[in-house]
Parts: structure tokens; sequence; C-alpha cells
């Protein structure tokens, strides 16, 4: 019983400042990971804020435009142009969803269009298959010049490794955040979006077409997917079991809001950094794989006393 | 009240029990001086359905440029199908929609926007998580042409082009009196100031054509007066075409040009407020029947 009280209140901190440098790492990786959960979450939220359909094609979209990219440049095209061709199929996949799955489904119940998303989800797995085959692939990291290798920080006689592949990540999730954030706030365009996101019959009343707002969200959300799949992709490989990653952004999404930006990032980041610590320092008392359960355990909690999110709008039902 | 509105005559004669206006293309004075110009708009023949049940039966009137017209009837009567039909919401089975002298085809809300037609809503439907100015923005969104590049980078035309469009939306809402409300989210503004944001919304759109659905509900009776100086400004000083929906009979009158009166989706009456109050239909109507 002591030695129980003893690993859970006591051990992990003594071990956090023995090795300060052992827990930088820990916070470090967890940073990483949480910047891309936070952008998983991102495209979930740019189309739950636009047209209230919660996308579980999120995922796999993140696959499929990593396997488009590396397909094409497997077929010797340029990484370049390649990264562009790959643009412009998410911008025909967001007009097509657009076209043939939203505009029929309009003003049906919510349930309905998760529904069409999980089709969606099956009928690009099975496009993904049948085009670029079931295989791993490796991302193109070195054709689209990102880096690779590591830098090495000693403070104070410890050793702390950053990836730079990480950094790169990090910097890129971060000007894409910007750089969206900038848009929504600063152009006609975004005005519009936040508009939509508001009310709908508003929108149509200032003249704005639905329908042409959706395939802007539809598309941004795909290049929120590219980026995520070339990052996730650089770390790990491109397969299609990342779309389970994309499991991850729930958690995420129900600690930061399902309507909220800065939410999905912040909530990302605590996911991302929470559960690498508890792995670390706690998941021994677990016996292992404590990462694959502590976000879910986390969102159970937040369901239970916060169930809007850190962020999320507030709940209120008219009696 | 600034100037009176009641005991208007209409040039045309009584235009009751449907009997609609035939000699459209001319213009009429009111008895306050304004000349009225010629039809911006002609109902003809409305009827909607849902399903089986008839909103709107064989509905036929017009709107004269520069006129204040009001669509009145007790709940229920079709006024908001009516508003809906108009600004395309919703599309009739039957009869034929007439603006600025073309036959209008089935067109989406956004599609009739373009074409100048604003509107605001019974239940406000404002941008809520958006500011007063934002919310005011909204409504110069199709006069903003300059691509989002541009305006990303926020140099030359696009800065100007943002700052003109800028200009004119405090115009407005100086015009308005919501200026200490400028930064404010609308969210968290009372009801009153609500309906004026949406109001200034729907003015940013320079529309040939404003409706304006129930502007007075809910409202205490000065924010009423305050709402009705309003919409006789706007009517006066951008010579706005307007047409409102109102349940309130006391309010229209004083405010409206002419008046149409709906019941269970049938028009009842269609002339000037004297003439609407005298007609025994809509006496009828409003204060119900022995039978």
């Amino acid at each position: 019983m002591g030695d129980i009280i003893y690993g859970i209140f006591a051990d992990p901190f003594v071990q956090m400042w023995q090795m300060p440098d052992f827990l930088m790492q820990v916070l470090w990786e967890g940073f990483v990971s949480g910047i891309l959960y936070a952008l998983i979450a991102l495209g979930f939220v740019l189309i739950f804020k636009a047209s209230g359909i919660f996308n579980f094609a999120q995922g796999i979209m993140v696959v499929f435009s990593g396997l488009t990219l590396v397909g094409l440049h497997a077929l010797g095209v340029p990484a370049w142009l390649a990264l562009l061709l790959t643009l412009a199929t998410m911008y025909a996949l967001a007009y097509s969803v657009e076209r043939l799955i939203l505009r029929n489904l309009v003003n049906q119940p919510d349930i309905i269009l998760f529904m069409a998303t999980i089709g969606l989800t099956n009928i690009l797995i099975g496009m993904g298959q049948w085009i670029f085959g079931g295989e791993t692939k490796t991302m193109i990291t070195k054709e689209l010049f990102l880096p690779s290798g590591s830098s090495v920080w000693e403070p104070g006689g410890g050793l702390v490794i950053f990836q730079h592949i990480d950094i790169a990540a990090a910097v890129i999730a971060a000007a894409l955040i910007v750089g969206l954030a900038f848009f929504f706030s600063k152009t006609k365009v975004g005005r519009a979006l936040r508009a939509v996101a508001d009310d709908h019959q508003a929108s149509l009343s200032v003249g704005i077409s639905l329908n042409h707002i959706w395939v802007i969200t539809w598309f941004a959300a795909g290049i929120v997917a590219l980026v995520t799949g070339i990052m996730w992709g650089a770390r790990s490989d491109v397969s299609f079991s990342l779309q389970i990653i994309a499991l991850k952004a729930l958690p995420v999404l129900v600690l930061g809001g399902f309507t909220s930006v800065p939410g999905a990032i912040v909530g990302g980041l605590i996911i991302g950094i929470g559960e690498k610590v508890f792995e670390i320092y706690w998941g021994p008392l677990f016996g292992s794989g404590v990462e694959g359960w502590f976000a879910y355990v986390i969102a159970l909690v937040f369901l239970l006393y916060r169930p809007q999110g850190l962020f999320g709008e507030k709940i209120i039902e008219r009696v | 009240m600034r100037r009176s509105r009641g005991n208007r005559v209409n040039e045309h004669g009584s235009g009751i029990e449907g009997e609609q206006v035939k000699d459209t293309a001319t213009n009429y004075v009111t008895e306050d001086g304004r000349t009225i110009g010629g039809v911006i708009m002609e109902m003809k023949n409305i009827t909607l359905r849902f399903g089986g049940v008839v909103a709107i039966k064989d509905a036929s009137f017009d709107i004269h440029e520069g006129e204040i017209r009001a669509i009145i009837g007790p709940n229920g009567a079709g006024k908001s199908s009516m508003l809906n039909v108009i600004n395309g919401f919703y599309h009739p089975q039957e009869g034929e929609v007439w603006f600025r002298g073309e036959k209008r085809p089935s067109m989406k809300p956004y599609e009739i926007a373009e074409q100048g037609i604003a509107r605001t809503f019974q239940n406000i439907a404002l941008f809520h998580g958006m500011t007063t100015v934002e919310n005011v923005m909204t409504g110069r969104q199709l006069m903003m042409k300059k691509n989002f590049f541009w305006q990303m980078l926020r140099v030359g035309p696009a800065l100007d082009e943002e700052v003109k469009h800028r200009r004119k939306c405090e115009e407005i809402i100086d015009f308005l009196e919501i200026q200490a409300i400028r930064k404010t989210p609308v969210g968290s503004l009372p009801y009153g100031l609500q309906k004026r944001v949406e109001l200034a919304r729907a003015l940013a759109m320079e529309p040939k054509l404003l409706l304006l659905d129930e502007p007075m509900a809910g409202m205490n009776v000065e924010e009423k007066e305050d709402m009705s100086r309003f919409i006789l400004d706007v009517n006066d000083q951008y010579g706005t075409t307007i047409a409102l929906i109102e349940h309130d009979m006391s309010v229209v009158m004083d405010l409206a040009d002419r008046v149409v009166v709906l019941d269970y989706g049938k028009m009842l009456a269609d002339g000037t407020p004297d003439e609407v109050q005298r007609n025994q239909a809509v006496i009828d109507a409003y204060l119900g029947v022995e039978h």
C-alpha cells in the first residue's frame, strides 16, 4: 500500500526533480505530438463551425492527402508539382463533397450528415487502396525540403535532443494557425465563414452563398489535413493506420470545445503533453499502453464537469 | 413622432377587398407631400402551400418605390411567409414575383440579396460572435470585390476598399445612434439594440427594397417609438423602399403609406391605413365575429 502511494504521489516528482533534462525531453515530445493533435482537431473544428457537421472523414483525409502526395511523386512528378496537384485534389474533393453530399442533405438531422461522413470515409479508404495500394509508404521529406537530423542541447550537463523535423512541424503548424486566424479575421471570405458559422439564414440574407462557403471550409480542412499528413507521415510513415490518430482528436475536441479554434490548439497541447508525461512517469504503475487511453479518461472527466469544453460556447437550453 | 402619417389619402382611391390599384406605373403623392415612385415589386396571385396547409392563397399586391408598405394580419395570417417569398426563402407554388419590371425566376436567397433586397428577422438573426461593426460590415459583403490574397496582405486596393466600406458602415452606425456599442459583441446587447444592429446591417447593403419582419416585436413603448422614428428617417433620408410586417395595427397606422391585410393566407384588404381601418372584414378579423 505504501509503495503505491509513494509511486503515485512522490516517485514521479522525485524523478522529474532528479532528471530535469529528461523531463524537458518528455515535455518537448509531448508538445510536438500535441501540435499535431491540434492540427487534426483544427480540421474538425473548421467544418463543424461552418456547417455543424462532425466530419468523421477528417482522419482519412489526412491519409488520403499524404498518399496522393507520395503516390504522385512515385509516378515521377516533381515534388513541388505533386504538392500543387495534391492541393488541387483536395479542392476537387471539397467541391465534390459539397456538390454530391452536402447540397442534397441540407436541413437533414445532424446524425444523417454524420453518417454521410462515415460513408465518405469508407469511399476514401477504398479509393486510396485502389489507386495507391494498401502498403506503407515513406513521406518524401527530403524532396519537400523538410530538415532531417537533430540538434542536441545540453543544459547544465543534461541532454535534450530536438529532431529537426519536429521543430519544422511546430513552426509550420504555428504558421498555418496564424495564417488561418488572419484569414478568418481580416478577409471578406473569412468574415463570410464566420457569418455562416453563426447563422445560416442571416448569412443568406446578406448575400452569402452557403454552398460556396462550404467548399471553402472543406478545402481549408483539406489543406490542414495535407499539412498534418506530411508532418505525421514524416515522423512515422504514411499508412492507413494513421487515421487512428484522428480518433485522438476526439478527446482534444471534448477538451477544447467543438467550435473553438484556440480550444483545438490548447486542447491538443494539453492532451499531447499530458499523455506523454503520464505515460513516462505514471505509466509503469498501470503496465504499459497508457498513451492509448489516457486522453479518453481526461475527455470523460471533462464531459462530466464541463461538457462544452474549455473554450466552447456555453450550452444554454431554453425551457 | 416627427411627422404625422395618419389620414393619408392615396390618389387611386379605394383598393379594398383585394381590388388592386390598376394603374401601377403612375406615381402618387402622399398627404405629407412625398411623391411616391412607380412599382418596384409586384406579387401576382401568389399561392404558397406546405403539404396540405395553404399558407398564402392567391395574394396580389404591389410595392411602390419610396413608400413604406405594411403587411399586417393576426398571428398565422401568412405575413412572414409572404416576406420569405419575397426574399426567396420560400418558393410559391403558383403566382409570379415581378421585381423592377422583370419577372423573377426562381432564385436562391443570396441571389435575391444580390438584386438589392435586404431584410431583418422577427427573432433577430445576428452574427453573435461578432461585434456591431463587424455585423454591419457583413452587409457590405457583396460590394467587396478584391480577392482574399490582396485582403490578407492588406495593401493597396484591398485596403482602400476596406476603408471605403468601413466609412459607409460608420455612417450608418452614426445614423442609427449605435456608436456607443460599435465594438461590443452583439450577443451581449439588449434586445432593442440588437434589433437596431440588424437594421444597420440591412441598411449597409444599400438595398432597393428593405424587408422588416416585425421590427417592433417584443419592444417596450420607448423602444417602439425609437424604432418607428428610425424607420421613418431611413425612408426619408435614404429614400429606401420599405415593406414591413406587424401584427400590432396601431404601430402600422402611423408608419405606413399603404397596408395589405392578410388573414389565414387570404387577402382581406389593401389600401391606405384609413381605408383599411374602416374595412368591415378587417375589423372582423381583428376583433372576431360571432357566427
